[in-house]
């Protein structure tokens, strides 16, 4: 090879570097074998603390997950080819994206879909842009009952480009809808919140939907996709965008990602969504066939205009979405969404048996409600770790005068012996 | 092939849902409760399983195909590194985020920490993050890290400086952080302009992105000189590291007088790309900018352990944890797997792949910058433009011989661009088989052009109407 490019050595090949600028230091360990590599990966894992057993959720949830969405995702053909450039080609991954466009179309009742987001914070912050690119207005409205940890991204986000956020305090654990709208100026571009919100709180927000859309504003919904098996839709409330993490549609939890985000819209505004889209069309022989689509919007054709920096998704973490959505299927879903209800029902009135904990929600909850314990909740969720249980997510980091409140998620994994230990081990905790 | 929602039959599925040992709660009430369930489709496991796997049979992959697409780095990933990336599955991220909750992640959080250590190590920096979730994602973040600087300076810069040969990320993320764009065209010589970058730089530029060797593949030898006049001026300097892997080891951003990197793990470091992603984007910094990093920190604590810190004066969160945590074990993997030395090896071998397989076509297909090139080659199809066959029409015939065609009309300042790179993990065979059919199509855009423009005619669609795609904005199924 070197004598057909006429060079020496392959270090010749680097002699267009300049001398100076060649690395300093290259200061790493030698490289081991694969199997010396699984012991030092089992050993960073096995510290990971998956053997506690979570009622912790904020955002993101352990659930069932089928064995088909980690062999199928794990087909090779799937998961070591790129992006779509060349359809002829990736037919798999378009017809995959489609199909999973549709299935999150129907699960928030919107018209439209990307082909995903990176995760739920950042798609909430996406969205918050497209408001501000559909209405030319300069600020949302921001429920303070979405995830604390997205409110933080949006704001960065927004601050990117000098919009002004608005946040709302909540009314106890539900979003204070007279204030919400109160709080609509002339350059609002939406008003933002979250269903379940961070409390569990679930909420119909049509009203919300009609007033803000009378003076102008748009409403953009955050939504925890598993709870939508029961919940009245987004689409169904009247929103204009619907956000969320698809983590809990068949991804692992894997500390922290990967995972997707999703966003859907009216299909009067499918121009301003961010990221890619796939749409349907026929080759010269009339075969249906799928490509990207709506390029126009995108940094490689628009660069500093486009409609976001983002030029990749989260594909086969939607894929792995949309395998979990087919297995489970329209009954099965609706059927896991129930179960989710029930075991936290049933774990909410156990604990809120306990002498001096209530409940903090006014209405209805999912899976996922606010306790309000006799003592400081971080002090007791860091003792009930030492019994391999975590109890929740302490409120007090978060929202200020709330340091007694506990958020505890329920899901359909969780068994009756789990959460009766919970109770026995927190009523212990609440006695001391 | 029919949508899985065509196969749909009533009342069927594929999978059991767990029993309930608990009693069944009261409904929702009413006017909280879903109209219809979500239509999602009705199969067996059998078919869903037989769906997705002819689906998959119809994508060209890494697995199945040569992919030398160039800029995106489309390198053989071990299958070591999927065993374990999956062992983490289980762990919850709040955890490292409750009271007490810290200790019982030690094995992600020192996973975080090390692969941090490794990429400063690589990349020539002070310290990183990784929580961004993407390349572009990773550029958003070392702008807004750049724009908080001056902030703190009480500057208020406007600018942010790019080649026209960038990718269009770099203007795009730019913007996204609240930067007007200042596009600086190439010279004859390949790279940017230096006069007219020289004249561009004033005291209103917040940083110029530079991507190191750039999109034609080519190392500016005047980088270090880009760096100094940015300085000059109080600007910063961006390293856009989407083709860090020509320079593994060879050379560090950092030690040539880059303030900011990003890096794409699922280039450089060994992680699949997913069909589009997911993929992952730390950034790393030189120290004068530590603080503006993104919050919050993993951070070693004096008595060895690993913790997580708020970081109050940076800006804020960019995604929910620590980033792609599986992308990132992945990469930790490939690094650790490798070692130093193997990771100079990589480019020396990515390098060596692209100069053969430019060496090899330059007698067919026109290279406009005809010089040592690192880790890709960019060709124009200019020459068989005069046939009437386009660089579009090559990759389709590339894909009736079973080649993921090359990156083609990109970048934008070369006409007709066939974008190539092999990476460092193919064999001379696989190239030359490449090279074979490369050469084949040359002859036929003089022989027989029209059975270029018919191709691809073996795959299960020919060539798609986009136009019609567009027009109809049919993205999801009634």
């Amino acid at each position: 090879m070197l004598a057909v490019i006429g060079a020496k050595s392959v270090e010749d090949l680097f002699s267009p570097i300049p001398a100076q600028l060649r690395a300093k230091s290259f200061n790493l360990p030698a490289g081991v074998s694969e199997f010396e590599l699984t012991a030092i990966m089992r050993a960073k894992a096995a510290a990971g603390g998956a053997e506690i057993v979570p009622f912790i959720g904020g955002g993101l949830y352990d659930h069932v997950i089928p064995a088909a969405v980690d062999h199928l995702s794990g087909r090779a053909e799937f998961y070591t080819a790129y992006t779509p450039y060349q359809p002829e080609c990736a037919q798999g991954t378009l017809q995959a994206l489609y199909e999973y466009q549709t299935a999150i179309c129907r699960l928030t009742g919107m018209e439209a879909s990307n082909a995903s987001l990176y995760d739920g914070g950042t798609a909430v912050a996406e969205a918050a842009l497209m408001s501000l690119r559909i209405t030319g207005r300069n600020a949302v409205v921001l429920d303070a009952s979405v995830n604390p940890l997205h409110r933080e991204i949006v704001c960065g986000y927004l601050a990117g480009v000098s919009a002004q956020v608005a946040e709302v305090a909540p009314d106890g654990c539900g979003s204070d809808l007279e204030r919400l709208l109160g709080s609509i100026g002339p350059e609002t571009a939406a008003v933002i919140v979250q269903n379940p919100n961070f409390f569990g709180s679930v909420q119909d927000f049509s009203q919300l939907a009609a007033k803000a859309h009378e003076q102008g504003a748009l409403l953009i919904v955050s939504c925890y996709p598993i709870a939508l098996g029961l919940v009245k839709s987004p689409g169904e409330m009247g929103a204009d965008i619907v956000v969320g993490d698809g983590q809990s549609l068949g991804n692992t939890l894997s500390f922290g990602g990967p995972y997707f985000g999703f966003i859907t819209t009216r299909k009067r505004y499918i121009r301003n969504l961010p990221g890619r889209i796939v749409g349907e069309t026929v080759d010269k022989q009339g075969r249906r066939g799928y490509v990207l689509t709506l390029q126009a919007r995108e940094q490689h054709i628009k660069r500093h205009k486009a409609t976001s920096n983002i030029c990749s998704n989260q594909s086969l973490c939607a894929l792995r979405g949309l395998i979990f959505a087919a297995a489970l299927g329209k009954k099965g879903f609706e059927d896991l969404a129930a179960l989710n209800l029930d075991k936290a029902q049933y774990a909410k009135s156990l604990l809120c048996g306990i002498k001096g904990v209530s409940v903090l929600n006014a209405g209805a909850t999912f899976n996922e409600f606010t306790l309000a314990l006799p003592k400081e909740a971080a002090s007791v969720v860091e003792a009930l770790l030492g019994s391999g249980v975590a109890a929740g997510v302490p409120l007090g980091g978060y929202y200020a005068g709330m340091d007694n409140a506990l958020v505890v998620t329920v899901t359909e994994k969780r068994t009756k012996a789990e959460i009766d230990r919970l109770a026995t081990l927190l009523e212990e905790a609440l006695c001391n | 092939m029919q949508l899985i929602y065509e196969k749909s039959v009533p009342g069927r599925s594929g999978v059991r849902i767990p029993l309930s040992d608990v009693p069944k709660a009261a409904p929702l009430p009413e006017g909280l409760r879903r109209g219809q369930p979500a239509a999602f489709p009705e199969v067996s496991e059998l078919d869903l399983v037989r769906h997705y796997t002819n689906l998959s049979r119809r994508n060209f992959s890494v697995d199945t195909n040569f992919y030398p697409l160039g800029s995106c780095t489309m390198k053989y990933n071990a299958k070591i590194m999927e065993n374990v990336g999956a062992l983490f599955a289980g762990c919850h991220p709040m955890l490292a985020l409750i009271p007490g909750g810290e200790q019982l992640v030690q094995g992600p959080l020192s996973l975080v920490h090390g692969l941090e250590q490794q990429l400063a190590e690589i990349t020539g920096m002070d310290e990183v993050t990784t929580q961004p979730l993407a390349g572009a994602h990773g550029e958003m973040t070392g702008i807004m890290v750049i724009a908080a600087y001056h902030k703190a300076r009480g500057e208020n810069r406007k600018y942010v400086i790019v080649p026209d040969s960038s990718h269009g990320t770099n203007p795009a993320s730019a913007a996204m952080a609240g930067y007007e764009i200042i596009t600086i065209p190439t010279a004859p010589y390949g790279d940017m302009d230096l006069d007219a970058y020289r004249a561009a730089m004033n005291g209103e530029v917040a940083a110029v992105m530079m991507t190191c060797p750039n999109t034609l593949g080519l190392f500016n030898p005047h980088v270090a000189e880009i760096c100094a006049i940015a300085h000059e001026a109080g600007a910063l300097t961006y390293y856009d590291g989407a083709n860090l892997n020509a320079i593994l080891g060879k050379v560090r951003p950092g030690d040539v007088g880059f303030d900011v990197i990003h890096v794409n793990l699922h280039k450089t470091f060994g992680t699949p790309h997913g069909g589009g992603g997911p993929g992952s984007g730390p950034v790393g910094v030189k120290k004068g900018l530590i603080p503006y990093l993104p919050t919050p920190r993993v951070v070693k604590k004096a008595d060895g352990s690993f913790g997580v810190e708020a970081h109050p004066e940076g800006i804020g969160r960019v995604s929910d944890f620590f980033g792609n945590f599986g992308i990132m074990a992945r990469a930790f993997a490939y690094i650790t797997l490798l070692g130093g030395e193997g990771l100079v090896e990589v480019s020396g071998q990515a390098v060596l792949n692209a100069n053969y397989m430019m060496a090899r076509l330059k007698g067919e297909y026109e290279l406009p910058f005809d010089t040592t090139c690192m880790h890709e080659c960019v060709f124009s199809a200019s020459r068989q433009l005069k046939e009437g066959v386009h660089a579009i029409d090559i990759a389709k015939y590339l894909i009736d011989r079973g080649y993921h065609p090359p990156t083609v009309y990109f970048p934008l300042n070369v006409k007709e661009a066939i974008m190539i790179e092999p990476t460092e993990t193919e064999s001379k065979q696989t190239m030359d088989g490449f090279i074979e059919v490369m050469l084949e199509a040359a002859r036929m855009a003089r022989t027989n052009p029209e059975a270029l423009h018919e191709a691809p005619v073996t795959t299960p669609v020919g060539r798609l109407d986009e136009t019609r795609a567009a027009r109809a904005q049919q993205v999801c199924c009634e």
